[in-house]
């Protein structure tokens, strides 16, 4: 079995479906470890396991954005959200409001694409 | 609202729905080079050119004054227009499943086929050069009877190890041979497809537009397909019958490590 997350039939579901399971139930995996390596830093008392902890910490933003960045290739809505709030500085909410009223940014906004991006592996 | 101007079309919201699931369920199928490169994007429809990272050295603008300018590639845009018939899109609004989008499929297949020409063998109006313009290695002979391809196909990744590229490697391979290929059967009962596969360690990929076929590495970093905006549909106009539409992307192709691919040229 892919995994035990799968909510259909494996039959009911095609490669890529399958494929961006794999890739979420990971990204939800280094996402969870991140905040578990962060409780313990904060609970041990031992300076030289809190410093190994959080090196282990941050190891695993890498993986999360890594797997982050597999799952934007292959999702054009996933794409254009990220865009839109990432790497910006005024309160979060005020930026999606400010882009949903000013229609779409006509730079990076992906509506109308197909989502089709890289068949890398797909043969 | 952005270019592709889609919420002027007459089209409902499930006559979008399945306009676009219909390219989608279709285009993997042909949009073979895009199996075998790395693809970069989409960045959006402003995204105007590839970033070389290379100079040209030019005159300075004034005396003591040296002058370089960046090289960059620009994204070549292609466009295939085609029609769906009004009794078409208000059928579906009826409920049906399995609308006649007859252009629609026939669009489809032309730009993928355009994309893995590009990829393939270039487009000179575009400055985009291709994989088999751009190798460093000769083109190796393919034989035309299939079974003794496995020698070509051999020869072909025997010529990227000696250059030190590493695997898996992947075939692209022209539909006729294809098929030939995955009717065949060896010596001994093998299916020449899992022989074939065995020597690449990668996949055959069913190529149209390709001439002969390519061997190249899947190890990634040596081709590099720079999406723009990716395929899209967009509306151009309409009467009482049809609905005028275009499927339509922006890109551009380089080949980053020349000695990463292998052309296979037909025997004549």
């Amino acid at each position: 079995m892919a995994s035990e997350g799968l909510h259909e039939p494996l039959e009911l579901l095609n490669e890529a479906t399958v494929d961006h399971h794999r890739a979420m139930t990971s990204l939800c995996e280094e996402l969870e470890a991140i905040d578990w390596y962060d409780q313990r830093v904060r609970a041990t008392s031992d300076e030289s396991l809190a410093a190994v902890l959080a090196y282990n910490r941050d190891d695993e933003k890498e993986h999360a954005a890594m797997a982050l960045e597999w799952l934007r290739r292959r999702d054009s809505a996933l794409d254009a959200n990220l865009r839109k709030f990432l790497f910006t500085s005024g309160p979060i909410t005020e930026i999606g409001d400010e882009v949903s009223d000013d229609a779409s940014d006509p730079v990076t906004d992906q509506s109308g694409s197909l989502g089709i991006g890289s068949l890398k592996g797909r043969a | 609202m952005n270019h592709l101007l889609r919420n002027l079309a007459p089209i409902s919201d499930s006559g979008w729905d399945a306009i676009d699931q219909e390219a989608t369920s279709r285009l993997p199928t042909y949009l073979a080079a895009r199996k075998l490169v790395d693809f970069s994007g989409p960045h959006g429809w402003s995204h105007s050119s590839t970033d070389l990272g290379r100079i040209a050295t030019i005159a300075g603008p004034s005396e003591g004054v040296t002058a370089a300018q960046r090289r960059v590639l620009p994204l070549m845009e292609v466009r295939t227009e085609f029609r769906v018939s009004r009794i078409e899109l208000d059928d579906v609004e009826r409920g049906t499943t399995n609308p006649d989008l007859p252009e629609l499929d026939e669009a489809i297949r032309q730009i993928a086929l355009g994309e893995n020409v590009t990829v393939f063998h270039g487009h000179q109006a575009a400055g985009l050069r291709g994989i088999t313009e751009s190798t460093s290695h000769e083109p190796i002979p393919l034989d035309r009877d299939v079974e003794r391809s496995p020698d070509g196909v051999a020869r072909a990744v025997d010529t990227l190890r000696q250059a030190g590229i590493d695997g898996p490697y992947g075939l692209a391979i022209c539909p006729d041979l294809y098929t030939r290929i995955i009717e065949s059967a060896e010596y001994g009962g093998h299916l020449l497809l899992d022989h074939l596969r065995k020597i690449l360690g990668g996949p055959l990929v069913w190529t149209p537009g390709i001439e002969g076929g390519v061997v190249l590495s899947l190890r990634g970093g040596d081709f590099q397909f720079d999406s723009g905006q990716d395929l899209s549909i967009g509306y151009l106009d309409h009467d009482a019958d049809v609905v005028r539409l275009y499927i339509e992307e922006s890109f551009s192709f380089r080949v980053l490590e020349p000695d990463a691919a292998v052309a296979l040229r037909l025997e004549t």
